[in-house]
């Protein structure tokens, strides 16, 4: 029995099928009260977290999410049902680290994780088409480095302590966003009052829909990352039918329900500077290809005991409250007297950008190793 | 002549990376071991679609697959 259900969700239906629930949750999520095209989005909901915590002080964009922790334990359900629940780690954390505090400076840049670039794009925002081309061809780089040779070296299994930590850290959060207490007059853990951050659907549809799509996506192995560099890599088209079932089915869920606006200007959410959008999807899908997963995949492995992953994790935390505190994230377009005033990224935003870039080459030339095999 | 293909602790597609590597030597069997189900089914599925028959066993902590080819 579960020698075949590891076999069907191994199957493209089963990716498809993992897809189609995400392209389904999210924008009945938005429905339900999170932020337009927002119904999910791994990037912008750490990027929440880190508010929630104080790690930046945006007041808009604070807010325990709890789709984050649903979709961390719903991979470690899986996984403790599948009998793959593996403590590992040991290969490169800290390069992990700080490719994931890039990750999310490009990802912020952009505003929002390729999650939400498909999300944007099943909702008529078309300078998600620029993020995701930046997307792609920030894991076509990638992929040049896997071909030379370029890991991070081999993890081990250690002990069965080591991959719980992050299980157990967002049943922390969990609670902490349950209960929402005020450890001081004016103190965490904040809750936006307006903006983004202040809209939400109730906590248990959030939990609740983030379990199921963490434990779909644990037994598929869902990456939108690995999608991409998949079909580069080999011409393997096994994980991209997921994230095309995600876009037709959250594309129809959004016409239905009448959350389809097209078109470039005053997205919700998104600015429309084309150039920003694309360079800040580059350094997100090159810094995501190194790290071998989207930040979706990398909860969904932290669930599964992968220590490495949950480095990764922390890492984007980190990363969005610098992103917030240097000004380095995106403002969206607004309107300002009846005109258009279009946003984007400032100055040290761009600079940022381009610094990680560099940081990121310098990464993929320098980790490389010839193999004998 | 054989290929052993030692993937242990290896991430993501660094296994089918270097199991198609090997596929492309053409030396079989091919053993690969892996240490996740994930870089089983991952190895499988590529193998699967060269044209390869794959057996597997548990061995260890991870799994031994081989590769043939008729």
């Amino acid at each position: 029995m579960g020698e075949r259900l590891t076999r069907f969700y191994a199957s493209r239906w089963g990716i498809i099928v993992a897809g189609a629930a995400i392209g389904l949750l999210a924008p009945l999520l938005q429905y339900w009260g999170n932020p337009p095209n927002m119904g999910i989005c791994v990037a912008c909901f750490e990027r929440d977290i880190a508010g929630a915590l104080g790690l930046h002080r945006a007041a808009v964009v604070q807010y325990l999410r709890p789709e984050i922790p649903g979709f961390v334990l719903g991979a470690t359900i899986a996984a403790l049902l599948f009998r793959e629940f593996k403590s590992r780690g040991g290969s490169a954390p800290l390069v992990r680290y700080f490719l994931g505090v890039l990750a999310m400076v490009g990802a912020l840049a952009f505003l929002g994780c390729p999650w939400r670039a498909l999300l944007r794009l099943a909702g008529g925002d078309l300078n998600a088409v620029l993020g995701l081309l930046g997307l792609a061809a920030g894991i076509w780089i990638g992929v040049q480095f896997l071909k030379h040779g370029y890991n991070l070296g081999r993890a081990g299994a250690t002990r069965a302590a080591v991959g719980w930590i992050m299980p157990v850290l967002m049943v922390g959060l969990l609670l902490l966003g349950i209960y929402q207490p005020q450890f001081s007059e004016g103190g965490a853990i904040y809750a936006s009052a307006s903006g983004p951050g202040s809209m939400r659907a109730a906590i248990a549809i959030s939990l609740v829909a983030g379990l199921i799509i963490g434990i779909l996506a644990q037994r598929t192995r869902f990456c939108t990352m690995g999608s991409i560099r998949d079909v580069i890599l080999m011409g393997d088209t096994h994980l991209i039918s997921g994230v095309g079932a995600l876009v037709v089915v959250a594309l129809v869920v959004n016409l239905i329900l009448g959350q389809f606006k097209l078109g470039f200007a005053a997205q919700p959410v998104a600015h429309s500077s084309h150039l920003w959008n694309f360079l800040g999807m580059v350094l997100a899908g090159l810094a995501f290809s190194l790290a071998g997963g989207c930040p979706g995949r990398q909860l969904f492995l932290a669930g599964e005991g992968d220590s490495d992953a949950g480095v990764f994790v922390l890492g984007m935390i980190t990363g969005a409250g610098i992103a917030h505190n240097f000004s380095l994230a995106g403002s969206p377009d607004s309107l300002v007297d009846g005109a258009l005033k279009v946003g984007g990224i400032s100055g040290y935003g761009q600079i940022a950008v381009l610094l990680g870039l560099v940081i990121c080459l310098v990464i993929g030339y320098t980790m490389r190793e010839r193999y004998e095999a | 002549m054989s290929t052993n293909v030692d993937a242990r602790g290896l991430s993501c597609p660094q296994p089918v990376i270097l199991t198609r590597q090997a596929i492309n030597r053409g030396q079989y069997p091919i053993m690969v071991q892996v240490d996740t189900v994930t870089s089983r089914e991952n190895v499988r599925r590529m193998a699967e679609k060269q044209g390869c028959t794959v057996t597997y066993r548990e061995s260890g902590d991870g799994f031994e697959l081989t590769l043939t080819k008729a």
